[in-house]
This record gives structure tokens, sequence and C-alpha cells, in this order.
């Protein structure tokens, strides 16, 4: 089945700046993609040129196997990762006004119900919290009821709370069989949401897969940490492996776990308070990258 | 050009225009001060200078009349100056084809002149005229509510449009079927009409309190504050047509606006000014509004004398929009 949106040798050069350094991108219908990636990698850039707000340097976009023209703003719901809305409008005004523009659109009764508007549909914008303002957002991007969802870094800034009942929201719509393009820096984000995810750096897809796959083919191992002091440097030294440290805590990456544990123990190495976990997209991005995602 | 995305945008401009009761309130309360503030602080004609008109070779003005505190004036057409000395705006006009000079019988600066003139050789025929003076105030607003519509549209317009294009409003629109056409003609008309509302409002507030002179027709006053307004906000949309930086915008507007507050003759004529003044003032929309509005309530001007002024103003408006909607860029 050919892929709803597809992108090659997709690039795009600011002045001094090589921002996205030709990527390979397919979107198949009811899919939801995450692009992961530090700040600056290139996400923001690809996925505007995707939404045709950006003019690629090169590459091609074709959405249901055609360039995409002008009845694509129709079909597409967009969030971007920052957006005003004028002066002076109150949320109802706002979803009316963006209504406006489409010739389909979603019942806004249904759609204010779904991202939980009801409370504050007379308020001015200005005076909403970010996650009140993120739902609206999300509303104004569900508006046209889209084949397709871009939504960039729709819950960074947002509490805990908020974020969870963001990504509800979010899967409920992932329910309904809409294709979703997601960029985030929050792993967990993309492991409650993505079925697929890319992983970019320096404008270049690292890697791409499911999670799961990408678990699997990069490591078929395990996290071992300890606290600091019961492995000081002088004793990691000695060690056949290598041992990073991460926020107070040594680290080490195991296939191995029965020799690595027994090697622990052969070199004098306390196991109090060890601790045993399956690594995770965070670590895979660290390995891929040498970068934190939140750095 | 869709009709439904074009009201939508429209509609959503009025309200944020109406909501935003600072500028509002400026909009209103500054012109309704300056009239009413000089309507008191020039009760009397705050000129003491004496003016004397002179239709014919001017280097020939007698030499009596050539001293200090006597501004010569050249004029071209004789009817003109006559109703100048009408309206107390001319002392003094001296015909030196045909040897005659008018001066306004209510007029105690024109005594003067005449006795002045006529105190040594042979005199110039008398003619007088009657006419009540007009006050300062009369032939000030005009020029305030020009500059008002002129502040209001530019700054209106021009920089509202750059402050959504740098806080990303413009963005979200640009990812939505609404095109630039509907976008921009929505924000000019929905500014148009408010500000020809809120203008007339204003006019019609401070007349009640002040009584200006108008001798003309309200009809052609409205088609002038239209065209007027018109080419006022073309002129902010070049200026919001790809700038992103607030500070640049404001500045540039101000370097817009005010040569033009100043050069237009809003608050005094430029009859005594070098020509090159006068023709340079001849290219800002500011004293084609000023001096149409002006002709027609002082001398009752219908079309036809206002005709040229309406035809620059619509001239300009056509140019700024085309130059304005070309440049325009979403982002």
């Amino acid at each position: 089945m050919p892929a709803l949106l597809q992108a090659r040798g997709l690039s795009k050069r600011y002045p001094g700046v090589e921002a996205v350094k030709g990527i390979d991108l397919a979107l198949e219908q009811g899919v939801c993609l995450g692009l992961l990636g530090p700040n600056g990698a290139g996400k923001t850039t690809t996925v505007e040129m995707l939404e045709g707000i950006v003019t690629p340097s090169g590459g091609t976009i074709l959405y249901r196997g055609k360039a995409t023209g002008p009845g694509f703003r129709q079909e597409a719901g967009i969030m971007f990762q920052q957006t005003s809305l004028q002066d002076y409008i109150r949320v109802e005004e706002a979803l009316r006004l963006f209504a406006s523009f489409y010739r389909r659109t979603r019942p806004l009764e249904e759609l204010i119900r779904r991202c939980a508007l009801e409370e504050f549909l007379r308020r001015d914008v200005r005076h909403l919290s970010g996650g009140q303002r993120q739902r609206l957002l999300l509303a104004i991007a569900l508006v046209n009821d889209p084949e397709i969802l871009f939504l960039d870094e729709p819950t960074t800034g947002l509490d805990p709370q908020s974020r969870r009942n963001f990504w509800d929201l979010i899967d409920s719509i992932k329910g309904e069989g809409k294709t979703v393009l997601l960029t985030t820096h929050y792993m967990e984000e993309a492991h409650a949401l993505c079925d697929r995810v890319a992983i970019m750096d320096h404008g270049r897809i690292v890697t791409a897969g499911t999670p799961r796959e990408l678990l699997r083919r990069h490591f078929d191992s395990a996290v071992i940490t300890l606290p600091q002091q019961q492995l000081p440097p002088s004793l990691a030294d000695r060690l056949p492996f290598p041992v990073h440290r991460v926020e107070g805590q040594a680290e080490i990456l195991s296939d191995d776990l029965d020799r690595d544990l027994r090697l622990l123990l052969d070199h004098g190495v306390s196991l109090h308070h060890l601790q045993v976990r399956s690594r995770t997209l965070e670590d895979l991005f660290l390995e891929l990258t040498g970068r934190q995602l939140r750095g | 050009m869709n009709l439904r995305r074009f009201l939508a945008v429209f509609a959503a401009r009025n309200r944020e225009f109406l909501r935003d009761r600072m500028a509002l309130a400026w909009n209103v309360v500054l012109p309704v001060l300056i009239v009413i503030g000089f309507a008191f602080a020039f009760t009397g004609d705050g000129k003491a200078l004496f003016k004397v008109g002179v239709y014919g070779d001017a280097g020939t003005t007698p030499a009596l009349l050539r001293m200090k505190h006597i501004q010569i004036i050249p004029v071209a057409r004789l009817d003109a100056a006559i109703t100048k000395v009408q309206r107390h705006q001319l002392d003094l006009l001296l015909d030196r084809e045909k040897g005659r000079y008018w001066i306004n019988d209510t007029s105690a600066n024109g005594y003067i002149l005449a006795r002045l003139l006529t105190s040594r050789g042979p005199a110039p025929e008398r003619q007088t005229v009657s006419g009540a003076p007009i006050r300062y105030v009369d032939w000030l607003i005009p020029g305030v509510l020009g500059m008002n519509v002129m502040f209001s549209s530019l700054f209106g317009v021009g920089y509202v449009i750059v402050r959504y294009r740098k806080n990303g409003v413009l963005k979200r629109l640009m990812a939505t079927p609404l095109t630039p056409l509907e976008f921009l003609s929505a924000q000019v008309l929905s500014r148009l009409w408010l500000i020809v509302l809120v203008t007339s409002l204003v006019y019609t507030g401070t007349n009640l309190l002040v009584g200006f002179r108008m001798y003309g027709s309200y009809l052609t006053l409205l088609l002038v504050l239209v065209v007027g307004t018109l080419s006022m906000i073309s002129l902010g949309l070049i200026v919001a047509a790809r700038m992103s930086n607030e500070e640049a915008a404001n500045g540039l507007l101000n370097l817009i606006s005010w040569p033009m507050m100043l050069l237009s003759g809003v608050w005094f004529s430029l009859e005594g000014s070098p020509a090159i003044v006068r023709q340079a003032a001849q290219l800002l929309p500011l004293t084609h509004i000023t001096e149409a509005a002006r002709a027609v309530m002082i001398d009752g001007a219908g079309l036809a004398q206002i005709g040229w002024h309406l035809a620059v103003l619509l001239a300009m408006s056509v140019l700024f929009l085309a130059v304005g909607a070309r440049w325009f860029r979403w982002e």
C-alpha cells in the first residue's frame, strides 16, 4: 500500500545552516509516526516542510501519490509548536473562525466536548492556561476533520496531569484511524502514542522503526545502575566494560547479566541498591546521538 | 475569493477593534481633545501677521506693504482669493492688473491695511466683501480628523499585521485554505468602515460641542473621508507586507506619519511656504485629504473642485494596494 504522505531526499538549507540533510519519510494511512530528536535536530523544519509551510531546498513530497497542492490545506490539521491567535478573540469564536475556512468541518459541539472546552468557551484566548490552550489549538487543528494531523511538540511545557489528558485525547483521535505525525522530545510520549518512531539528529534520520523493533534491533541488553560512590573511577577503570555516569548513578549497559554481575563481585563492588532495568528509547537515543534528549 | 472566509475574518477583525477599548478610546478621545483644546485656546485670531494676497505681478507690490509682519502671498485665482478675504484668511487682496483691492468690511486688519495702502499716492479702486471670520478651529478640524484617520490606518493595519506575523497568527492562518487576498481585503475593509464610522461620530460629537462652519455637502465630505482612509490603509499595507520586526515597523510608520503631520498643512497653512515644500506636500496623501475636506467645509467646494484631490487619492490607493498585496508574505 502506498504511503499517504511520502518525502524523498527532503532537505532545507538556511543561510549558514543545513537544517535538514536529505531525509526520506513515509507515513502510512492510520499510522502515528513519532519524530524524535533533541532541540535543533531539524524536527520542526521537517514537519513544516511536510505541512507546506516551509519550502524545501530539495527533495519531493507526495500526498496520495501527488505533489501537495492547495487542496492539501483542506485535508491537513496542523498544530504548531507555538501559535498565537488574534487578540480579543474568545475560544468559541476562534473555533468558528477556523471552521469557516474549510469546506468540510467536524460538528463543533462534538469537538468542544471532546477537547473539554465547555468551561471556558467564552474566555479570551489570552487568558487560558497552558493545558486549555493546547486543547483549543488541537480542536482548531481538528476542526476540518483532517485526514492527516501534524502535532509539533504538543505537550511541551504542560504539567504531567495535562500531558496525560492530552495523550488520552490524541489516543482517541488515533482510534478514528487518523494519520498522525508527532514530534516530541519526550520518550514516554513516543512510547505511549506512536506506532512508528524515527530518531532525528543533526538534520538526519538516525534510525526508524516501531519502538519495539528499534529496541530489539539496537540492544538485547539491560541497564545496571549502582550508586556512584560504590563504583569510584579508580575501580571503574579496571572493569572490562564502560561505566556511564548519569545523574549521580553509575550505569552499565550489559548484554550478559550473569557474566557482568559476577565481574562486579569479583572486583569487590558492593551490589547494595543495585537496579536492573530494560533499556528504553531514551537509552537508545543517548547511544545513537551521544546526546540527551532534553538537553 | 471565498465570501464566507472573507466575512469570517472581517467579523473577527471588527470584534477585535471594538473590544480593544484602549485603542478605541485613543481613536475617539484624542481628536476630540485637540479640537476642543484649540477651540478654546484660539478663540481670537491667533495670527499676529497681516496677510496680503497679490494677484498679478507680485514683484510690483507697493513698497508700503513690504514691511515686517506683512506677508505677501501671490494668488493665482482671484475668485478663490476673494473667498479668503470673506473668511478673514486674507486681510487684503490686491489686483495689480486692474488696480483694485478688496478688504472685508468687518475685518480690523483689512481696515488698517487699506489705510496704509491709500495713505499716499494714487489709490487702487476699493472693493469690499463681507463675511464672518473662519475660526482656527474651523480651519483645523479637517486636518485633525485627517490626521486621526492617518494614524488609525497606518498603525491599525501596518503595525497590527507586522505583530501578527511576528507572533505567529499569520503562520497559523497560512496553514488554512484562507488566501492572502481574502485576508488582506478583510483587513482593509474592516478598518475602512470602522474608521469612517468612528470619524463620523467624532465629527458629530465635536460639532455639537464647538459648532463648525460647514458650507459644503456632507456626502462629498464623506466621499473624501472614504477615499482618504482607503489611501492611508493601503499605505499601511505596504509597510505590513513583509516586515516581521515590530520595532522597525513602528519606526517606519513614524517616519511616514510625522512628516505628513507636519507638512500636510494640518496645523498651519502652507500658502507662505517655499515652493519646494508645497510641491513635496502634494506627494503626501494627508495633504490631499486635508485640502479636499477643508475646501468642502470652508469653501463649500463640490465634486468638480476637489475632483483632482480625489483622483490623486484614488490613484495612490490603487498603487499602494497593488504593491502591498504583491509584496505580501504570510511569513
